[in-house]
């Protein structure tokens, strides 16, 4: 391990470079998109069944009045952590998933921009998750909500409630420690996202292929251009105002407490303004994908790509300016409160422009109802009916009646598992066959989404009728008699259903995985680039880094035709064991390497590493060290900030890819 | 940063990329637009929190703005040095490049010495983390932006070690002109935090 100047392989760095290219080192150590998106998508989908079942303990507590299976607290921490572990560590890395996958792959590039901070933001962001579960061993997980309001986070659980001063003194203490979890877990989490959107700007503005003009990209690699930015300026006001919290509830500062002069209205306005920016980071992606999905299965072109891109920017702009309308029961006035229940019904035009033009996608178009496509008019319909429910709060004298109530659990729910959920299985079924070069069963898939499609609803739907009815969320369980108790047992009979749904998409997976339908490099007929390499692509991604010509590349280069008189299919180069034919875009096709150089043989792709994954490390233990205390803190902190550092160091001295002997 | 070795197609190359712009260049740019949120962020909490002192110091009671004065001078300054060091660099001056490199760290230096000195100040006049709001806000604000100071000068002060090793050859111009973005950037928001922290409150909140 030492450094041996002279050996070509270690020459700027600690550890010799590593080489496996199977096994566990080969994934740990990986620098490749394809892998880290495929390392993201399983983890998250773990993540998004440790949510899940926590969604069931919920229902389950929550199917009969006065139900005694969960302790108030126990309930408190399972719903908060229920609520992050979906937004951000299952839903936000599902994008990130596809983002990484897909990304490269639609602009013909060979990888991203930075190919060793994408691994960083993979392994910073397992690390928060790590970090924030582990809080279940020292004294307890979050309990105060996902948006955690002050002073709720700082003063804790009523300490009159506990008779003996030992007890105060023991819920102090965790409450201490469940919200240093919330604060610094999120913390971190956003510095994945936040490495993570910087990369995928740069390779956006930076790694097209030749041809590929801002007007030309793949819908789906808009959605992740603006995600991105969305990131980039939204987690630091996250990162600030958990920031603070951490420095009140550990170190005694007075940002948000209002005994001492703070103001808790802070906390919230800080939140949202992160937070309402955070749920377009949660739809964007599934909206991309649904653009991809539907033009292929409707075989025809996306239906106002324009709009679609420009509608895209201008729900990214508008959701930086609605964000008090989370916030109308707070009290913030009649000018506020009109203003930004303006704001938030303008901000339902675009999003009804994306709707009325997935319409039109699908209008007149030769429909093959597979898995994919029913996902995606999934999202369609199931996300319109939030995006209404969304409107009707944004009334503000009937967000009053509604704020807190089991209503907004509903309209949530509906754009983010109706939206959201929806849309990234959709993009499942559709790229399965491009990751792993085998189809998903489309029985199975059917069966999955009609049981998710009615479980969903019959979960969610009732919902509605139990917040008018005044039902408030966020209560561990309710009395009798109040009404409630038919729809409460119904929506736990839907919960299961989702379960059960969600077994059948695990079931499909490990069936495929033995003896799918092998897939072929274009199994659907589809338009992007990404189909026109192998499946799975080779790690250089393609032979040829393509010169794109048209939107819709590939279908052009499969298709004459088109405008003037029906599109008849070419033999041309759809991927590279097809005979590339007469095309003419393909003969301008750019070597891999410079000219002279063909052949994969050829093509230097960045070389695999340790240090994303040291840095990565140091940031759980620095946190534990805040947790800590005494000698114990000072020692975790030093030793999270080495890693860190010199994570840090070693991957800036060692250069990106190693020649090759 | 990966210049020695053979290129990747398509990055870090000037030459390849979309717009012409080097991926680092338009990744540091990238991250100050992030970075400008992050200080908007603690100096809007500045402002709410700037009235609210609990009976304890008052911005006009507290700051020593002379002595602050001097310490942004300096820090002023050494966005001189990282322009000089750059443009040494640049003309392939080594020697001179290292000189500024280092001229320019030391006065980051000085100014962060000057940080801990006002901290170890206030702290003896009952002026910490948890006086008031304003404390508070006052605190976290200049301290994270002294933390970005220290992570500055950590890079400046391993850019002088690679090109003493010479591992910094010329050709890599474009990591230090990168470094330097931030180096600017971070002095950029000192000047803005010296006006809206201590220069207008200070000069608002004076007694008479
Ligand atoms: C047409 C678009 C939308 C409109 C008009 C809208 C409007 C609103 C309003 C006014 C509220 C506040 C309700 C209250 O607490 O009293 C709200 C809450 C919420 N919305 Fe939306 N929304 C829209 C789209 C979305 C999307 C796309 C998502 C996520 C993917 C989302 C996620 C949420 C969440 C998580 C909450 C609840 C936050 C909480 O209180 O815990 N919304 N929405
Ligand atoms: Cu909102």
């Amino acid at each position: 391990m030492a450094v041996t100047a002279q050996e070509p392989v270690t020459r700027r760095s600690a550890f010799r470079r590593p080489t496996a290219e199977t096994g566990i080192w080969s994934w740990i150590t990986t620098v490749d998109h394809k892998r880290i998106g495929i390392l993201y998508w399983l983890t998250a989908f773990f993540f998004f069944l440790v949510g899940g079942i926590e969604a069931l303990l919920i229902r389950v507590q929550l199917s009969r009045p006065e139900n005694t299976l969960l302790s108030a607290d126990a309930y408190n921490q399972l719903f908060t952590m229920h609520g992050l572990t979906m937004i951000f560590f299952a839903l936000m890395p599902l994008g990130a998933a596809f983002f990484n996958y897909l990304l490269p792959l639609q602009i013909g590039a060979r990888d991203v921009a930075f190919p060793r901070l994408n691994a960083f933001s993979y392994w910073v962001f397992l690390s928060a998750g790590i970090f924030i579960y582990s809080g279940v061993l020292l004294g307890g997980l979050p309990d105060g909500g996902w948006f955690n309001y002050a002073p709720l986070n700082l003063i804790g659980p009523d300490p009159t409630a506990t008779e003996a001063a030992g007890q105060i003194a023991v819920a102090e203490a965790n409450h201490i420690s469940r919200m240093v979890f919330y604060s610094i877990g999120l913390q971190i989490a956003g510095i994945a996202s936040l490495a993570s959107s910087v990369n995928f700007i740069v390779t956006i503005l930076n790694m097209r292929a030749p041809g590929m003009t801002l007007m030309r990209l793949p819908i789906f690699t808009w959605a992740t251009f603006v995600t991105s930015f969305l990131m980039l300026f939204a987690m630091p006001v996250i990162g600030v105002a958990l920031w603070q919290l951490m420095f009140d509830v550990r170190f005694g500062t007075n940002f948000f407490n209002p005994a001492a002069g703070g103001d808790p209205v802070l906390w919230q306005h800080m939140f949202w303004l992160f937070g309402h920016p955070e749920v377009y980071i949660l739809i964007l992606p599934a909206f991309g994908i649904v653009s991809e999905v539907l033009p292929v299965f409707a075989r025809k072109p996306l239906f106002g790509y324009s709009a679609m891109v420009f509608s895209l920017i201008a729900i990214a702009f508008l959701g930086w300016g609605v964000w008090a309308h989370h916030m109308f029961a707070a009290g913030l006035g009649p000018v506020a409160n009109a203003a930004f229940g303006l704001s938030t019904m303008f901000i339902a035009v675009p999003t009804g422009v994306k709707i009325f033009n997935w319409l039109g996608t699908l209008w007149g178009g030769r429909i093959r109802l597979t898995t994919p496509l029913l996902f995606g008019v999934g999202l369609v319909a199931m996300f319109t009916i939030g995006g209404l429910s969304g409107v009707t709060h944004s009334i503000v004298p009937s967000n009053y009646q509604q704020t807190d109530t089991y209503y907004v659990v509903a309209h949530f729910h509906y754009v983010m598992f109706g939206g959201s959920i929806f849309g990234l299985f959709a993009g499942t079924y559709y790229w399965f066959p491009k990751v792993t070069g085998r189809l998903l069963d489309d029985r199975l898939g059917k069966l999955h989404f009609w049981l998710m499609l009615i479980g969903f609803n019959v979960t969610f739907g009732p919902m509605h009728l139990l917040g008018m009815d005044g039902m408030p969320r966020r209560i561990y369980t309710y009395a009798d008699g109040m009404g409630w108790n038919f729809w409460n047992l119904i929506e736990t009979i839907g919960a299961f259903i989702i379960a059960a749904s969600i077994a059948v998409f695990i079931a499909n997976l490990a069936i495929t995985r033995r003896r799918g339908e092998p897939a072929g490099d274009d199994p659907w007929d589809a338009r992007t680039v990404e189909w026109m390499t192998t499946s799975p692509p080779p790690h250089y991604n393609f032979e040829e880094v393509p010169q794109i010509s048209a939107r819709d590349e590939l279908w052009h280069r499969k298709y004459v035709g088109g405008a003037t008189r029906p599109p008849v299919r070419v033999p041309a180069g759809a991927s590279p064991d097809h005979d590339p034919g007469e095309s003419a875009v393909d003969d301008q096709a750019q070597p891999a390497h410079g000219p002279g150089h063909t052949g994969h043989a050829d093509i230097h792709m960045p070389s695999p590493s340790y240090y994303p994954v040291i840095a990565a490390a140091g940031m759980p233990i620095a946190g534990w060290g805040v947790y800590a205390g005494g000698p114990v803190q000072v020692a975790l902190l030093a030793l999270g900030g080495l890693l860190i550092l010199s994570g840090l160091f070693g991957w800036v001295l060692e250069p990106s890819a190693e020649e090759h002997a | 940063m990966s210049d020695m070795s053979a290129p990747l197609p398509g990055t870090d190359y000037e030459h390849s990329t979309s717009l012409g712009l080097s991926n680092n260049k338009m990744a540091m740019w990238t991250f100050i637009g992030s970075e400008c949120l992050f200080f908007g962020a603690l100096i809007s909490t500045y402002l709410i929190y700037v009235g609210r002192t609990n009976e304890g110091p008052t911005p006009a009671g507290i700051y020593d703005v002379p002595f602050t004065s001097v310490s942004t001078f300096i820090l002023l300054m050494s966005s001189l040095g990282m322009v000089l060091a750059l443009a040494a660099i640049q003309a392939g001056e080594m020697r001179k490049f290292r000189t500024w490199i280092l001229a320019t760290g030391l006065m980051g230096a000085t100014f962060l010495a000057g940080q801990f000195y006002e901290f170890t100040v206030f702290a003896a006049e009952e002026f910490n983390l948890t006086t008031s709001p304003f404390s508070s806000s006052f605190f976290v604000l200049t301290g994270f932006h002294g933390l970005h100071v220290a992570l500055g000068i950590l890079m400046l002060l391993a850019m002088w070690t690679a090109s003493m090793m010479g591992r910094l050859p010329q050709q890599l111009h474009t990591t230090v002109e990168n470094i330097g973005l931030y180096w600017h950037f971070v002095d950029i928001v000192w000047i803005i935090i010296f006006t809206v922290v201590y220069l207008i409150p200070a000069a608002t909140t004076a007694p008479g």
